[in-house]
């Protein structure tokens, strides 16, 4: 039980440096088309932590969502709006408002970080049972009916919507 | 595990998204931004469900919450990217700063 604890914690330390890397990139990149692919590599690292969480049918709907079809869009965006191939210089904003926004989000890292670590000090997740998809399919169709089927109107209300945006008349 | 690996790294994601939001200049990457400020959250919404699951297996809310931040995640995108599409249809541009309509 603790060589695969062991085991756990090397994979979940290996893929957070991936995640952290490429998010990075992400907000860093200069070329668009990279940035995107970056952002490949975030969304299949979080996917990984959700199997190392073992909450299979979220990971299962992270790469057919995210990887499938919300990186599709992004390209289709990207190519829609004539971007620069190549690098582009003029995707940031000045360097005094980087070093602004750095300041920002190292503030609030150390902030949420001072939380996290004064609450949670310690606290183990406990023992992992596979949450089974059929347990996860209960609880959507019990207890959380509503909110399902609210949220499949404003799916529809979104798809709707972002086909009168972008049509051309 | 603890939990609060999974917590600091979401809390890591978070930062760097709105770092990403507050820097970029195109419409598209603030998205992509936006996107990982999501997919933090969520990284918290599954740890902490599994941390609930270890102490009563039939509650499994953070999961449910994580599928229903997925579902609202590619609302959003596709409104998103129709909504940059109108922009640069209309100005020729998506820089965030073009977009000054209502500046007087």
């Amino acid at each position: 039980m603790l060589a695969l604890l062991v085991a756990q914690n090397i994979a979940f330390y290996v893929i957070a440096a991936l995640i952290v890397f490429g998010a990075l990139r992400v907000v860093t990149c200069k070329n668009l088309v990279h940035a995107a692919l970056w952002l490949v590599m975030v969304l299949a690292g979080v996917a990984a932590q959700y199997i190392l969480l073992a909450a299979e049918f979220v990971a299962v709907t992270q790469v057919l969502v995210y990887l499938g079809a919300i990186v599709v869009l992004f390209l289709f965006g990207i190519m829609l709006t004539r971007a620069k191939t190549g690098t582009d210089l003029d995707l940031d904003h000045s360097a005094a408002k980087k070093v602004g926004a750095g300041a920002i989000g190292v503030l609030l890292l150390a902030v949420m970080g001072y939380a996290l670590w004064d609450e949670y000090r310690g606290e183990e997740i406990g023992d992992l049972a596979v949450q089974r998809t059929a347990q996860v399919s209960d609880s959507i169709f019990s207890t959380y009916l509503l909110p399902f089927e609210v949220i499949s109107v404003l799916l529809l209300a979104a798809l709707i919507g972002a086909i009168v945006l972008a049509r051309r008349d | 595990m603890l939990v609060n690996q999974f917590l600091f790294l979401g809390a890591i994601l978070f930062c760097i998204g709105v770092y990403g939001v507050l820097v970029r200049r195109n419409l598209v990457l603030v998205l992509m931004s936006i996107e990982l400020i999501l997919n933090s959250v969520n990284i918290n919404l599954v740890a902490f469900g599994a941390m609930w699951h270890a102490n009563d297996t039939a509650n499994l809310s953070g999961q449910v919450f994580a599928l229903f931040v997925i579902a609202v995640a590619a609302a959003e995108v596709g409104v998103g990217l129709a909504l940059v599409l109108m922009i640069f249809r209309n100005r020729q541009s998506i820089d965030a700063d073009d977009v000054d309509l209502l500046k007087g």
